[in-house]
C-alpha cells in the first residue's frame, strides 16, 4: 500500500507559513508523502497541483481572513475536475462561526489554532479515500 | 568586576551548596530534571558572580545613554518620557480606519500605526484577481492617493508620528504620505514616522515580497538617500525581528538574524555611496516580546550592546546616534491562545513589562481576541490600558534598566549576545543575509526551532495554560470584528471612478518616466512621487517596477 499523499497549500496572499510548514513536517514524520506549494497559490494552482501530484488530501492553511471566499472555490474546482474524492481540510485563524458555512461548502474539517498536529494526522488517516 | 579572593571563596561555597542541594534532591526532586527558558535554553538553579567572571562593568554594562548602551538608549529613559504607545490598526476602508485612529488618539495613543491589507502590501489594486477575498481584511485598502487623503483626514501630520507597516511598496506609500501632508500645508521636513521597509525579513518570515533581492535593496537605499535630503526626521527602515520570532525562532536567533539583516542594509547603503553617520541615525529596529520575562529583557539588552559594537567597530560610525539602537516592540501574537482568550490579557501584561524593562522606545500591545480575528474596539482599549497601567502604576518606569546587576540577567545578556554573534558570523561566511536567505539557511534554522517547539507543546514539556493544560469546555466567542465583503465591491468601484476622473495623460507620462528611472541608476523616489500625485494607482506603479525588476521566486525547503 502506498503512503498517503498530501498537498499542503497556502491560498491567498498571507505570508504566515509557520503553521503550514509545521503541519507539513508533522505529516511527513507520520509517514505521509508531503508536497508543500509555498505562498500565494491561486485556486487553480492548488487544484492543478493536487491532480498532477495525485494526492489523497489537500490541507490548506490560511490566516488572512479570506477563507470564506477562497476555500469554497477550491472545493468547487475539485468538483468540476471530478476530484472531489480528494479529502479537503483547512486550518488557520478561522472563527468558529464560519466553520458550518465552510463544511456546507465542501471542506471536510477545519482545524483552529491550538489543535495538536496528532489530531490532524489522525483525521486524515481516518478519512482519506481507501 | 569582582575581587579574586571573593570569587575564590564563593567558588568554594557554591561547591558546597551544589553538593548539599544534590543530596536533598534524592529525597525531594525538583519539578523537572532540566529547566528551560522560553527559547529552550537550559537555565541553572542559581546564578552568582561566578557566572559573570571577567565581565568589565564600565566597558560591557556601563550607564544608560552611554556606549555600549546595554542599559538603555537614553540617560533618563522612561523618567524623561514614557515610550510611545502605538497601537497597530487599520481595516476595511480608509473612512473606517480614519475613525479608529481618531478614537485611539482620543484614548491617549501617542502615535499612529497603519496596518495595510495584503493586496496593498504586495502592490495589487483592489480590483486585481489575486485581491479577491483579501480587500480590507488584515488592514486598510489603499489603492491611490485618494484613499490616503481620506485615511488621514482631520489628522494634522505635523503633530502625529505615523508608523506604516509597508515593505515592498514602501516608497509608494511614503510618497502618498508626503503628498497628503503637502495638501495639508505641511512640508516633508516636518514629517515624523517610520516605514517598515525591511524586505529581507519578508523573504525570511513575513511573505509580502514583490521584487528579487537586488532591486529591492536598491529601492531601500534610494529611500535612505531621498529621506536624508528631504524627510530628515523620518525613520527610513524598521529592521524587524518581530516576524522572525513569530515564525518560530528563538530569542538569540531573533537578535542574530535581525542584526544580520541590519548589517546587509548598512553595507548596501555604503556601497551606494552614502555616509554612515548620515543614514545610520535613521535606522530603527522592531522586536517581539514573548512570555519569558527575564530572557526577553536580556534579549533587548544584548541586541543594544551588539548593535552599538557592530556600528562602532565594524563600520566605524562616529556619531553616538549611529550606534544607538532604538526599537519598537510588539507583544507576541503567536503566544496568544484561541482558548480562554481572556488569559491573553495576562500574557500581554507580562510581555509589556518585558518590553518596558528592556527599554523600548514604543510599544504595541496585542488584544486578547487576536488569535481569533481582528481586535474589537473594547479589547484594543484593554490592550492600551495594559500599557498605561505599567507606565503609571507598576513603578518599573522610575529607574533606568531596573534589572541590571541581576546575575541571571547579566549572564543571560552575555549568552544571547554570544549566540547572536555566532549566527552573524555564520551568515557572513555564507556571503551576508541576502545570500543566506537565497540558500534557505535562515528559514531552515527558524523552521527547526518552530518544529521542536511544537513537539514540546504536544508532549506537554511546554505548558500553555488553557490550551494543553487547565482546559475547559467553552462557548465560541462572540462579538468578533468582521470586515464586510461589501468593502471589496466599494473599493473596486472607487478605482473605476478614479480612473474616469484623473488626467490619464499625466498618469502615462509619470509612469513612463518612472520606468526610465528604474532602468537607470537614478533615485526613483521623485518619480514615484510624481506618479502618486497624478493619481496613478499603487498597482500601476508596482506593475511598472515588476516589468523592469521582475518578481521574487520563493524557494521552499521543508
Amino acid at each position: 500500500m502506498r503512503p498517503i499523499r498530501v498537498l499542503v497549500a497556502k491560498p491567498g496572499l498571507d505570508g504566515h507559513d509557520r503553521g503550514a510548514k509545521v503541519i507539513a513536517r508533522a505529516l511527513r514524520d507520520a509517514g505521509m508523502e508531503v508536497i508543500y506549494t509555498g505562498l500565494r497559490q491561486t485556486v487553480d494552482q492548488i487544484v492543478n497541483a493536487a491532480i498532477e501530484e495525485d494526492v489523497d488530501c489537500i490541507a490548506v492553511s490560511i490566516l488572512s481572513g479570506a477563507h470564506n471566499t477562497l476555500l469554497p472555490k477550491i472545493a468547487e474546482r475539485l468538483k468540476e475536475e471530478n476530484a472531489e474524492d480528494i479529502l479537503f481540510v483547512g486550518g488557520g485563524v478561522i472563527p468558529d462561526d464560519d466553520i458550518p458555512f465552510l463544511k456546507e461548502n465542501g471542506i471536510s474539517a477545519i482545524f483552529t489554532p491550538g489543535t495538536p498536529t496528532t489530531v490532524t494526522i489522525d483525521y486524515i488517516k481516518a478519512n482519506v479515500r481507501k | 568586576m569582582f575581587r579574586e579572593d571573593v570569587l575564590a571563596s564563593l567558588k568554594e561555597s557554591k561547591k558546597n551548596f551544589d553538593e548539599k542541594t544534590e543530596k536533598l534532591l534524592e529525597k525531594r526532586p525538583e519539578r523537572k530534571a532540566v529547566f528551560h527558558s522560553g527559547s529552550g535554553k537550559e537555565v541553572k538553579r542559581v546564578y552568582t558572580p561566578l557566572d559573570l567572571d571577567g565581565i568589565d562593568y564600565e566597558k560591557e554594562i556601563g550607564l544608560p545613554g552611554e556606549y555600549p548602551y546595554t542599559r538603555g538608549a537614553y540617560g533618563s529613559m522612561h523618567r524623561g518620557r514614557f515610550w510611545t504607545m502605538r497601537m497597530y490598526a487599520g481595516f476595511a476602508t480608509a473612512e473606517e480606519s480614519n475613525k479608529r485612529y481618531k478614537y485611539l488618539v482620543e484614548q491617549g495613543s501617542s502615535g499612529l500605526s497603519v496596518a495595510f491589507d495584503l493586496p496593498t502590501q504586495i502592490g495589487y489594486d483592489s480590483d486585481h484577481e489575486l485581491a479577491n477575498g483579501e480587500v480590507g481584511k488584515v488592514g486598510v485598502a489603499i489603492d491611490s492617493l485618494a484613499d490616503m487623503e481620506v485615511l488621514f483626514d482631520g489628522i494634522p501630520l505635523d503633530k502625529v508620528s505615523t508608523s506604516m507597516t509597508i515593505n515592498a511598496p514602501a516608497g509608494v506609500l511614503l510618497a502618498m504620505y508626503i503628498a497628503v501632508a503637502e495638501k495639508q500645508g505641511v512640508s516633508a521636513d516636518k514629517l515624523r514616522g517610520t516605514i517598515q521597509n525591511d524586505i529581507l525579513k519578508e523573504y525570511i518570515a513575513r511573505g509580502t515580497y514583490i521584487y528579487p533581492t537586488e532591486p529591492s535593496m536598491r529601492l531601500i537605499t534610494d529611500i535612505f538617500e531621498y529621506c536624508s535630503q528631504n524627510v530628515p526626521k523620518w525613520n527610513t527602515i524598521s529592521i524587524s525581528g518581530y516576524h522572525i520570532r513569530e515564525a518560530g525562532s528563538t530569542a538569540s536567533q531573533e537578535v542574530g538574524f535581525t542584526l544580520a539583516d541590519g548589517i546587509a542594509y548598512v553595507e548596501a547603503a555604503l556601497k551606494a555611496g552614502l555616509d554612515i553617520d548620515t543614514f545610520a541615525p535613521r535606522l530603527s529596529f522592531f522586536f517581539n516580546a514573548h512570555n519569558d520575562l527575564l530572557e526577553e529583557v536580556a534579549k533587548y539588552r544584548a541586541a543594544r550592546r551588539l548593535w552599538a559594537t557592530i556600528m562602532k567597530e565594524r563600520f566605524g560610525a562616529k556619531k553616538a546616534n549611529s550606534m544607538i539602537m532604538k526599537f519598537h516592540t510588539q507583544t507576541g501574537g503567536s503566544t496568544l491562545t484561541a482558548q480562554q482568550p481572556e488569559n491573553n490579557i495576562v500574557r500581554v501584561a507580562i510581555q509589556t513589562l518585558a518590553a518596558v524593562m528592556g527599554g523600548t522606545q514604543s510599544l504595541h500591545t496585542n488584544s486578547k481576541d487576536e488569535a481569533l480575528a481582528l481586535p474589537s474596539e473594547t479589547s484594543v482599549r484593554t490592550a492600551l490600558r495594559t500599557q498605561q497601567i505599567v507606565a503609571h502604576e507598576s513603578g518599573v518606569t522610575n529607574t533606568a534598566d531596573p534589572l541590571a546587576g541581576s546575575y541571571y540577567i547579566e549572564a543571560k545578556t552575555n549568552e544571547i549576545e554570544k549566540e547572536a554573534m555566532e549566527y552573524i558570523k555564520k551568515i557572513d561566511e555564507l556571503g551576508g543575509a541576502p545570500s543566506a536567505i537565497d540558500n534557505g539557511y535562515i528559514q531552515q534554522e527558524i523552521m527547526d526551532a518552530a518544529y521542536s517547539y511544537q513537539k514540546d507543546v504536544e508532549n506537554g514539556d511546554i505548558v500553555i495554560v488553557g490550551m494543553n493544560k487547565f482546559k475547559v469546555e467553552e462557548e465560541p466567542p462572540t462579538g468578533l470584528l468582521r470586515v464586510d465583503p461589501a468593502v471589496e465591491v466599494k473599493q473596486r468601484k472607487q478605482i473605476e471612478n478614479l480612473k474616469d476622473r484623473r488626467n490619464s495623460e499625466d498618469v502615462e507620462n509619470t509612469l513612463s518616466k518612472l520606468e526610465e528611472a528604474c532602468k537607470s541608476d537614478e533615485n526613483v523616489m521623485p518619480y514615484i512621487l510624481d506618479a502618486v500625485k497624478a493619481y496613478a494607482t499603487l498597482g500601476e506603479i508596482s506593475d511598472v517596477m515588476r516589468e523592469v525588476f521582475g518578481e521574487y521566486q520563493q524557494s521552499v525547503k521543508l
